[in-house]
C-alpha cells in the first residue's frame, strides 16, 4: 500500500508503485492542471512539490512527476497546482500574470510549481536562485523574458520572508493554502517503512529508468531506494568524505562539507541537468546508469572515488575507475548495489575543476564532459586525475594523461605534449552528440581550459595555440 | 490588457484536449506508424495484436468507410498508407484499446513486411532524379541574365538552412464521440477546424454538417498544428465512428517528433551583384526545399519563400526559383514565417559574403538597398508606407550603432578568450494568406437579454492571445466593459467555412468581421436608442454603458438598451463577414498584389562566443519593430519576443538529424535541443516605431505573429562574426544552424 498526501487529500493506493506518479495525479485523481510535455524530465510541465517529513519540519522541493515512480512518493505530501490554488492567485501566480509570463498556458503550471518550490526554500531567494529553479521549465512561447522579470519579481516579495519557517510564512503571506500547517502532523502518522521486494530491479530517483524503460517498470517487481535514509547523507572522517548512494546532486551541492572542499561546486553542478532532475537523480543512479558521458560519473573519476558495494551482508569496496568495464557494462554481480561513495579529502594544494560543453547549456547531454583535480606545489604537478566523458564507451579516466602529468613543470608545452597522450587515450564515434573530430577537439580545448583556470598565470590560449 | 486567459493558465484551470473530462466507456487510441521510410507492404499482421485483451479494434485504411485522403491543397496524402510507405512513422493503423498503455503494447505486436524501396533524405538529390512535388516556380523581376556584365562584383555561394521541430509543448491530440443521428464531435488541438471537419467528413464518407469541429485552446501551434492536427483527428473521428464509442487520443511526444513535419529545410545558392557604389544590380538563387513525403503546405510555402527572397530590399532584377523535392521525411509543413525565413537567410547570406569579399561592412550594404516607397516588389506589389529606413534609422538613433561596433572592437581588441560579434537584421514580411481566397472570415455575436455577449470566431487561441483581441474590438464597437464579453470556444457550426489561423492574420480577419458584426449590431442598438429618446439616430452614441444625445449622457444604461432592443424584437444576434479588399495574385503571370500591407523592422543582435568551448551567449536584441498603432502592447511585445527566440534557436541549437534511412535521430527532447530559459538574450528591448498603422490592420495594429521570428536570423550573423574576429582563416559560410560543434570547427578551421 502506497500512502502519501496529495494536496490536502491522504491517498492509500493499490497502484504499481512503479507507474508514474503524473499519470496518477492527471488520470487517477484527476487534477488535469499538471501537464504532459515529454515523459522524459525535458519540459518540466509535470512539475509538482514533494514534501518531506524531517526532523519535525516539511521541507518542500520540486520534482518531476514523469520520473517519479508512484512508490517514491510514499511518506511524502504531493502537491499538483490544484493544492496551491486559492481564492485569489498567489504572489507567484500573480507575478506570471503581471508580467504576461504565460501565453499558450500549457507550460504555466510547471513554472508556477517550480517558483513555489523556490518560495519554499529555506535560503535567501535571489533573481538567479529564482531562475536556477525554473531551469527545467521550457516555455516555447514567451521567448522567456517576461518569465524572469516575474522570476525577479517574486524574488523582491521574498526578501522579506522568514527562512527559520518558510511554510508559516508563506501561508500568512497567501503564497499556500493553510492547510500546509497541518501537513507535518499529517505526515507524521504515515507510517514510512515500507516492505520491498528483494532482488528486484533497484530504482532510485527514476531519472533514468524511467526515460528508458517506464513500461517495464510499470510492471515488474521494483526496489526503492529513493527514500532510503541509510543510504542517504554526506559525512567526512578525518581522510574521506563518504557520500550515500542515495544522496542525490542537489544535496551534494547544499552540503557544507561539500562547499569545502570544493568551492566551485554549485556552478559546476548548476551545468547537470536541472534543479527537479539534480533533487531526485542519486548519485549512484548515475554511476549505475554507466553513461559514457554521466557528469557525476566524471566528476568523481577525477576525485579517485572508491565505491562500497553491498550484497547482504557482504561488502566490497572498489576504485570508480575499475566499476565502468565496458559500454553498459559494470563490475557488479546480481543481487550487489552500491551503498557509498568514498572520496579522499582533497588537500589544501589540491585543486579542481569540471567543463562540460553540450548543444544547449544547460538540461543537455554532455558532447564531451571532463574533470580534474591537481595537486600543485608552485607550478610543478605533484598529482593529477583527469577524467573525460563522450570520448570512449566508458566514462573514462584518463590514467596515461593523469601519469604523464604527475611530476611536471605546468607550461605550455607540458600540457601539448599531454594532450597528444590524451588524444591516443580516447575513442570517441561520431553519434548525434557530435562527430569523431569534433569531440577530439572539443576535449582538447577542455583539457586547456582546465589549465586556463586553475593555472592563469602560466597557461593561456594564445600560447597554447601558438 | 492582459491575455484574459492569464488567470486560469497560472493556476492549472484551462481546459486543453488532454484535460476534457471523458465520457464514460471513452476508449484510447495509439498509431502505428511504418517502421521503414520508403516501401511496398508486403504483408500487415494484426492478428497477435487483436488477440490483446483490451483491444477493441485495429484500423487501416480498409475500414474507412469515405475517401482514404487528407490531402488539403494537393490529394496526395492517404490518412493511412495502403500499399505503400513513403516516410518513416508514416500512419498504418490505429489501435484502439481500453487504455492507452494496453493500445501502446499492441502497437509491439502489429507486424509489418516491408519491400525497401531507395529512401531519400536529401532535397537535391530528389530534385536531380525528378522527384518534385510540384512543378519548379520561378519569381521573376528586369532580366538577370543582361545584368551580370554590368555588376562590379559578383559573388556566389551555397546556403543551408535546417528544419525545425514546433516543439508545441501539447502533443497532437483529438477526442471524437458520435452524436445524434449519424454525426460526431471532435474536439481537435488544430489550428484549422474547418480543415479537421472538411477531412473527417471525406474519410467518414458523410456530409459535413454530420461533423462538428471543437476547439477550445491550443497548447501552442506554431504552424505544426495547422494542417498535421487533421489525421490525429480523423483516426479518433474513425474509430469513434465505427465502434460508436468515444475515443481518444494524445501522441506521445516521440511519436509526435517522428511522425509530424517540420520546418522544411532549404539548401540554395545564389548570385549577387553590385556596382561599384554597394547598389545590388541583380540576384539569383536556386532554392532546394525538403518538402518530404506529400505536399502539405509545401506549395504555399513556396510561394512565400519566392515572395520574401528579396527580404526589405529592392533589387531591379532578380530571378528565384524553388524546387519542391519529394523526399522520403515526414510531409515538411506550416512553421511561424512559413518558408520565409529560408528565403530571407538567403538574401541575408549573399550580402554578408559580398560585405566580407568586398571587407565592408554589411549593414552598409543593407542600408543602401533598403525598398523605397512606389518600388516594385518582386511580385509587381508596389510597395506603399515602406518602414523599412525608418525603423533602421530610428534603431541607429535610439540603439547607436555606431557605439556598439565600436565597442565590440574594443572588447576584442583587449580578449583573446571571448570575441563578440554584431548583426543588423532588418525585415520585411508581407500579411494576408497568399491564397486570396482564403482571406476571409466571419463572426458571430450574441447579445444576451441581460446585457452580456457571446461571441464566437473562426479564430483559434493558441498563446497569441486572438481572443484578448477579440474582445477588445467588441469593448470598443460597444463601448462596454471588457467583463461583458465572452470569446467562445471556436465551433464549426457556429462559424462555418473558417480559415485556419494561420499566416499572422487570425486577428485582422476575424477582428474585422467580428468589428462589422458589432457596428451592425450598434446601429441596430442606436435605432432602438433613438426611439427612447425620440430623437435621430444620427444624434445617439454609447460611450462607457451610457447612452449619450449629441455628446451629453442619458440615463439609458447598457443593460436597459439590450432590454428594450429585446423586447422591441430587435434582432441581439449577428454575423459579421469580412473579406480583406484590394488583394489578388496571379499565379499565372506570378504577379499582383497579394498583401494587404506589409510589417517592417529592424533588429541589432550581439553575441558573446566562448573562443575556448564554442559555446556562445547572446548579450542584446535590440529591436525596433513596426506595430502600426498597436492595440494592444502587452501582448504584442509578448509575440515579438517569442518569435524572436525561436528564430534564435532555429539558427543556433536546433538540430534535426535524419539517419540515411529517415530515421529521425534527434526524436525527442533529450537530443533535440529548443532554447531554455538561459538561452534566452540577456537583454531584448523593443521599441515601437511611431505609425498611424494601415487601414486594413485590425484597428490599424499590423499582425505580429510571424513577422519577428526573422530577427532570429541576426543571430547567425552576428555569431560568424565573432568566430571571424578569433579566426581570420575562417570562410565564413552559411550552414544553420550554427550549433557549438559547428562553431568550435569554424574557430579552429585553418
Amino acid at each position: 500500500m502506497i500512502t502519501f498526501i496529495l494536496n490536502h487529500k491522504l491517498i492509500q493506493t493499490d497502484s504499481h508503485p512503479g507507474t508514474t506518479l503524473l499519470d496518477f495525479i492527471r488520470y487517477g485523481e484527476n487534477l488535469p492542471g499538471t501537464k504532459i510535455g515529454c515523459r522524459e524530465g525535458d519540459c518540466g510541465a509535470c512539475t509538482v512539490l514533494e514534501g518531506t517529513l524531517e526532523r519535525n519540519k516539511v521541507t518542500y522541493k520540486s520534482i518531476i512527476s514523469c520520473l517519479t515512480p508512484l512508490g517514491n512518493a510514499h511518506g511524502k505530501h504531493i502537491v499538483s497546482i490544484e493544492g496551491i490554488n486559492m481564492k485569489e492567485l498567489s504572489p507567484v501566480q500573480e507575478a506570471m500574470v503581471d508580467h504576461a509570463a504565460t501565453q499558450c498556458g500549457f507550460c504555466t503550471p510547471g513554472f508556477v510549481m517550480s517558483l513555489t518550490a523556490h518560495s519554499l526554500s529555506d535560503e535567501k531567494s535571489t533573481k538567479e536562485k529564482a531562475i536556477a529553479a525554473i531551469s527545467g521549465n521550457i516555455c516555447r512561447c514567451t521567448g522567456y523574458k517576461s518569465i524572469e522579470k516575474a522570476a525577479e519579481s517574486i524574488s523582491e516579495i521574498l526578501k522579506v520572508k522568514d527562512i527559520n519557517d518558510p511554510i508559516q510564512w508563506m501561508v500568512e503571506n497567501k503564497f499556500l493554502p493553510e492547510y500546509f500547517l497541518e501537513i507535518g502532523t499529517k505526515l507524521s502518522q504515515i507510517e514510512v517503512t515500507n516492505v520491498q521486494p528483494v532482488n528486484a530491479k533497484i530504482i532510485g530517483g527514476g531519472t533514468d529508468l524511467m526515460v528508458q524503460r517506464p513500461e517495464q517498470i510499470a510492471e515488474s517487481d521494483i526496489n526503492l531506494f529513493y527514500n532510503r535514509s541509510d543510504l542517504k547523507g554526506i559525512k567526512k572522517n578525518k581522510y574521506t568524505i563518504i557520500i550515500g548512494s542515495a544522496a542525490n546532486a542537489s544535496e551534494m551541492m547544499k552540503s557544507p562539507i561539500m562547499q569545502e572542499y570544493f568551492p566551485k561546486i554549485k556552478p559546476h553542478f548548476k551545468l547537470i541537468s536541472s534543479e527537479p532532475i539534480r533533487n531526485m537523480g542519486t548519485i549512484a543512479g548515475n554511476f549505475v546508469n554507466a553513461s559514457p558521458i554521466g557528469d557525476l560519473s566524471i566528476f568523481f573519476l577525477a576525485l579517485n572515488a572508491n565505491i562500497i558495494l553491498k550484497e547482504s551482508n557482504n561488502t566490497r569496496k572498489i576504485p570508480l575507475k575499475d566499476f565502468f568495464l565496458d559500454y553498459k557494462k559494470l563490475n557488479l554481480n546480481t543481487g550487489e548495489y552500491i551503498e557509498s561513495v568514498i572520496i579522499p579529502v582533497p588537500d589544501e594544494k589540491s585543486v579542481f575543476n569540471f567543463e562540460k560543453v553540450s548543444k544547449r547549456t544547460h538540461l543537455d547531454i554532455a558532447s564531451v564532459n571532463s574533470a580534474i583535480q591537481l595537486k600543485l606545489n608552485d607550478d610543478i604537478i605533484e598529482d593529477c586525475s583527469v577524467s573525460a566523458g563522450g570520448v570512449s564507451a566508458i566514462p573514462k579516466y584518463l590514467s596515461k594523461t593523469s601519469d604523464y602529468l604527475k611530476g611536471k613543470k605546468i607550461t605550455n608545452g607540458t600540457i601539448l605534449k599531454a594532450n597528444e597522450i590524451l588524444q591516443e587515450e580516447i575513442a570517441p564515434i561520431s553519434d548525434v552528440r557530435g562527430t569523431e573530430d569534433y569531440k577530439r577537439l572539443l576535449l582538447r580545448q577542455l583539457f586547456f581550459a582546465h589549465f586556463i583556470k586553475l593555472c592563469p598565470k602560466s597557461i593561456s590560449l594564445n600560447e597554447l595555440l601558438s | 490588457m492582459k491575455n484574459i486567459d492569464s488567470k486560469n493558465h497560472v493556476t492549472g484551470k484551462s481546459v486543453y484536449v488532454d484535460d476534457i473530462p471523458v465520457q464514460t466507456g471513452t476508449l484510447h487510441g495509439a498509431v502505428f506508424g511504418s517502421p521503414k521510410a520508403h516501401g511496398k507492404i508486403i504483408n500487415l499482421n494484426l492478428s497477435e495484436a487483436e488477440k490483446l485483451e483490451g483491444i477493441e479494434g485495429i484500423f487501416t485504411f480498409k475500414d474507412i468507410p469515405g475517401r482514404n485522403q487528407i490531402g488539403g491543397i494537393i490529394e496526395d496524402e492517404p490518412l493511412f498508407a495502403e500499399h505503400e510507405v513513403h516516410f518513416l512513422g508514416q500512419p498504418v493503423a490505429f489501435v484502439v484499446a481500453e487504455n492507452e498503455t494496453i493500445a501502446r503494447k499492441a502497437l509491439k505486436l502489429i507486424k509489418i513486411e516491408i519491400e525497401e524501396w531507395e529512401v531519400i533524405t536529401d532535397p537535391r538529390e530528389a530534385q536531380k532524379k525528378g522527384h518534385l512535388l510540384i512543378p519548379p516556380r520561378t519569381f521573376k523581376m528586369g532580366n538577370v541574365a543582361d545584368e551580370w556584365a554590368k555588376c562590379d562584383f559578383i559573388f556566389e555561394g551555397k546556403v543551408e538552412s535546417g528544419g525545425q521541430e514546433h516543439l508545441y509543448i501539447e502533443t497532437q491530440g483529438s477526442y471524437a464521440y458520435p452524436m445524434d443521428n449519424g454525426s460526431i464531435k471532435i474536439h481537435s488541438s488544430t489550428q484549422g477546424a474547418t480543415l479537421v471537419q472538411k477531412m473527417a467528413a471525406r474519410i467518414l464518407g458523410v456530409p459535413m454538417h454530420r461533423v462538428e469541429v471543437d476547439v477550445a485552446r491550443l497548447g501552442g501551434g506554431f504552424g505544426g498544428k495547422e494542417d498535421q492536427a487533421t489525421p490525429y483527428a480523423c483516426m479518433a473521428a474513425l474509430a469513434s465512428y465505427i465502434l460508436q464509442k468515444p475515443v481518444k487520443l494524445s501522441l506521445h511526444r516521440l511519436d509526435d517528433m517522428q511522425m509530424t513535419g517540420k520546418r522544411h529545410p532549404y539548401s540554395s545558392d545564389f548570385k549577387i551583384g553590385l556596382s561599384k557604389d554597394y547598389k545590388i544590380v541583380a540576384f539569383q538563387a536556386k532554392m532546394y526545399q525538403n518538402g518530404g513525403a506529400a505536399n502539405d503546405l509545401s506549395p504555399a510555402i513556396t510561394e512565400r519563400t519566392l515572395f520574401h527572397s528579396t527580404n526589405a530590399y529592392y533589387i531591379p532584377n532578380t530571378e528565384v526559383i524553388v524546387y519542391s523535392c519529394k523526399t522520403n521525411l515526414p510531409p515538411n509543413t506550416a512553421y511561424r514565417g512559413f518558408g520565409a525565413p529560408q528565403g530571407m537567410f538567403v538574401i541575408e547570406s549573399a550580402i554578408a559574403k559580398a560585405a566580407c569579399e568586398l571587407n565592408v561592412s554589411k549593414r552598409m550594404i543593407q542600408e543602401k538597398n533598403f525598398i523605397k516607397e512606389n518600388d516594385l516588389f518582386q511580385y509587381g506589389q508596389i510597395a506603399e508606407n515602406v518602414n523599412i529606413n525608418n525603423c533602421y534609422q530610428t534603431a541607429d538613433q535610439t540603439y547607436h550603432i555606431d557605439q556598439i561596433e565600436k565597442e565590440i572592437e574594443e572588447f576584442n581588441s583587449k580578449n583573446t578568450n571571448s570575441k563578440k560579434g554584431m548583426a543588423v537584421m532588418p525585415i520585411c514580411f508581407g500579411i494576408s494568406f497568399t491564397k486570396t481566397p482564403m482571406n476571409q472570415a466571419r463572426a458571430l455575436v450574441h447579445i444576451y437579454q441581460d446585457g452580456s455577449l457571446g461571441i464566437s470566431t473562426g479564430a483559434v487561441e493558441m498563446g497569441q492571445a486572438v481572443n484578448t483581441k477579440m474582445i477588445q474590438v467588441a469593448a470598443k464597437v460597444f463601448s462596454i466593459k471588457t467583463e461583458r464579453i465572452k470569446i467562445e470556444s471556436t465551433n464549426t457550426t457556429r462559424v462555418a467555412n473558417t480559415s485556419p489561423t494561420a499566416a499572422s492574420s487570425g486577428a485582422d480577419l476575424n477582428g474585422n468581421a467580428l468589428r462589422i458584426a458589432c457596428e451592425n449590431l450598434l446601429e441596430r442598438l442606436k435605432q432602438t436608442a433613438s426611439k427612447m429618446l425620440l430623437c435621430n439616430v444620427s444624434e445617439v452614441s454609447i460611450e462607457n454603458e451610457i447612452v449619450l444625445k449629441n455628446g451629453k449622457k442619458t440615463d439609458i444604461l447598457w443593460e436597459q438598451l439590450i432590454e428594450t432592443a429585446f423586447l422591441d424584437r430587435i434582432a441581439l444576434t449577428e454575423n459579421g463577414h469580412y473579406a480583406t479588399p484590394v488583394i489578388h495574385f496571379d499565379k499565372t503571370k506570378e504577379t499582383g498584389h497579394p498583401f494587404a500591407y506589409h510589417v517592417y523592422g529592424t533588429a541589432v543582435v550581439t553575441v558573446t562566443l566562448d573562443c575556448i568551448r564554442g559555446t556562445y551567449e547572446f548579450d542584446d536584441v535590440k529591436i525596433v519593430h513596426d506595430f502600426g498603432n498597436s492595440m494592444n502592447s502587452i501582448i504584442d511585445n509578448g509575440q515579438v519576443e517569442g518569435a524572436l527566440m525561436q528564430g534564435i534557436g532555429w539558427v543556433t541549437m536546433e538540430e534535426l538529424a535524419f539517419a540515411k534511412d529517415g530515421k529521425l535521430l534527434s526524436s525527442s527532447l533529450t537530443t533535440y535541443k529548443v532554447p531554455d530559459i538561459y538561452s534566452a538574450p540577456k537583454n531584448v528591448e523593443i521599441t515601437a516605431l511611431k505609425t498611424e498603422g494601415p487601414e486594413l490592420a485590425l484597428l490599424r495594429s499590423k499582425a505580429v505573429g510571424e513577422p519577428p521570428f526573422m530577427y532570429g536570423i541576426g543571430a547567425y550573423f552576428a555569431l560568424i562574426k565573432a568566430i571571424k574576429a578569433f579566426n581570420s582563416n575562417y570562410k565564413i559560410d552559411f550552414d544553420a544552424p550554427l550549433t557549438p560543434e559547428k562553431v568550435l570547427m569554424r574557430l579552429y578551421q585553418k
